[in-house]
């Protein structure tokens, strides 16, 4: 059967709207990760040691664990316990986004402790409070020295996001999954699923370079070397 | 001693570094080290390496936490954790080694980013009060310009004007010249001399020895932690109880 065969196009719609449910899933555990792998990269960094603590154990726990057994013990055992009644996507996108935070407050904190100690003492000299320090001079560098290992997620995430076709999220792959199961061809429709996770991929990586080239700090390169 | 601080018996006394010690594991840094410093003076801060004059400085403005002794601004006693460190900061100015500016601000952002966000000023009051600032240590001319676009004697110089913003009554150097070549030298310390003259209250620890003869009003030699010889450039010139900062002096000429 080619490309063009009329039962592949006749499915096509439906593994496009895949599509949406894979990059929803991306969008939001990138944004969940973000929200909570900054202020745990602070904690880290700045924090009182129980809350450093706290956050490595988090850490260990959520980049120590496969995303099978996460999503499972989630999916199954969590939120059931806690008698919430979620979508599947919804436990999903908590699930990737708790671990790419994982992940995320290391790249944060890297890039935090990267900003020279010598910039906090200039503004604490100058009469800035720790905090003020932190929100002005270290975070608004910490984040932008971040983005390149930040942007290097979102391919992690979204060829892990076809893992959750084991929950029945109908993204990308369990839509492909399901085309096959109706109409066979693997063949075919798993190359049309690799090629649309590839310009995906291939398009956030587009973006992703756009966003670093526009918040780059001027004289900051390596030359033309 | 007489003639010691003949420019600035009259100055009032506004700061007093009185018995400060402080140790890093075992080694002890400072060894109990007490001045007093008048307005308008500049006192300069010689000797070998690693005797703790960086670390006095640092202990002025709580930037380093001394374990003993006491720093007193104006009558008020500056310690950290107290409630009013940060104002108190803003009184002391200090300029670094390797200038610490903010790399991801332009130089009049570096300049007014304090006025703003702890004086509270009004952009654009901050913004004009930093241009006066530039044109002060004659970088008006790089003032969109980012930190990784000047060079190490127009970086001193904005650091300069950094600390001169918040209106200090006294700016700490902290071999503001270490790190720059014989010529970018000249251009930070033509700007340090200007201050001095202008009445601006100064420490400086350096190892630039013209300046120190030509600029101080005290010269004050440090070794192993403590003060060993103070007085002023002409007598540590002339007088023989200076041998030891005179011999100091003597292997610095001979680099």
């Amino acid at each position: 059967m080619s490309i063009l065969s009329p039962v592949i196009v006749d499915s096509l719609p439906y593994l496009l709207s895949g599509v949406f449910t894979t990059l929803g899933l991306v969008i939001l555990a990138l944004g969940l990760g973000l929200i909570m792998g900054i202020p745990m990269a602070l904690l880290q960094v700045y924090g009182p040691a129980p809350l450093q603590y706290c956050v490595r154990t988090y850490i260990w726990i959520f980049r120590g664990l496969p995303i099978l057994v996460l999503l499972f013990l989630f999916y199954f055992g969590i939120f059931p316990i806690l008698a919430f009644d979620i979508a599947a996507f919804w436990i999903a996108a908590v699930v990737l986004g708790f671990r790419t935070a994982a992940y995320q407050s290391e790249i944060f904190r890297g890039a935090i402790l990267s900003i020279s100690e010598g910039q906090m003492l200039a503004a604490r000299s100058l009469g800035m409070s720790r905090v003020c320090a932190i929100r002005t001079v270290i975070l608004p560098q910490a984040l932008r020295r971040a983005l390149p290992g930040w942007t290097n997620e979102y391919p992690i995430l979204l060829t892990d996001s076809s893992v959750c076709y084991a929950i029945g999220v109908a993204e990308l792959l369990t839509r492909g999954n399901q085309i096959v199961a109706r109409i066979g061809d693997p063949m075919t429709v798993y190359v049309i699923v690799a090629i649309l996770f590839i310009l995906l991929n291939y398009g956030g990586q587009w973006i992703f370079g756009r966003i670093e080239n526009r918040y780059k700090i001027p004289g900051y390169g390596h030359g033309d070397a | 001693m007489g003639t010691v601080m003949h420019k600035m018996m009259n100055g009032e006394i506004i700061l007093r570094v009185e018995d400060i010690h402080k140790c890093y594991g075992d080694i002890e840094v400072l060894k109990g080290v007490s001045f007093d410093v008048r307005r308008g003076e500049t006192k300069v801060f010689i000797g070998p390496s690693g005797t703790g004059k960086s670390t006095l400085l640092r202990c002025i403005n709580q930037l380093t936490i001394p374990d003993s002794g006491c720093i007193w601004l104006n009558d008020e006693e500056v310690i950290y954790g107290g409630p009013r460190i940060n104002q108190l900061r803003q009184k002391i100015g200090m300029v670094f080694q390797n200038f610490n500016l903010f790399d991801h601000l332009t130089a009049v952002a570096n300049v007014e980013i304090a006025l703003i966000r702890v004086k509270g000023m009004s952009k654009a009051d901050a913004r004009k009060k930093a241009l006066e600032e530039l044109k002060q240590v004659g970088l008006l001319d790089k003032a969109n310009a980012y930190p990784a676009e000047l060079s190490g004697g127009q970086a001193q110089r904005l650091s300069i004007a950094r600390a001169l913003a918040m209106d200090p009554e006294v700016i700490l150097f902290d071999e503001p010249t270490s790190s720059l070549d014989p010529e970018l030298t000249r251009e930070v310390l033509e700007v340090m001399k200007r201050l001095a003259r202008a009445g601006m209250t100064m420490l400086v620890v350096t190892h630039e020895m013209g300046f120190a003869l030509s600029v101080a009003n005290e010269i004050l030699f440090m070794e192993h932690g403590t003060i060993v010889e103070k007085g002023s450039p002409s007598d540590i010139q002339t007088s023989p109880a200076f041998a030891r900062t005179r011999m100091f002096l003597g292997t610095f000429q001979d680099d």
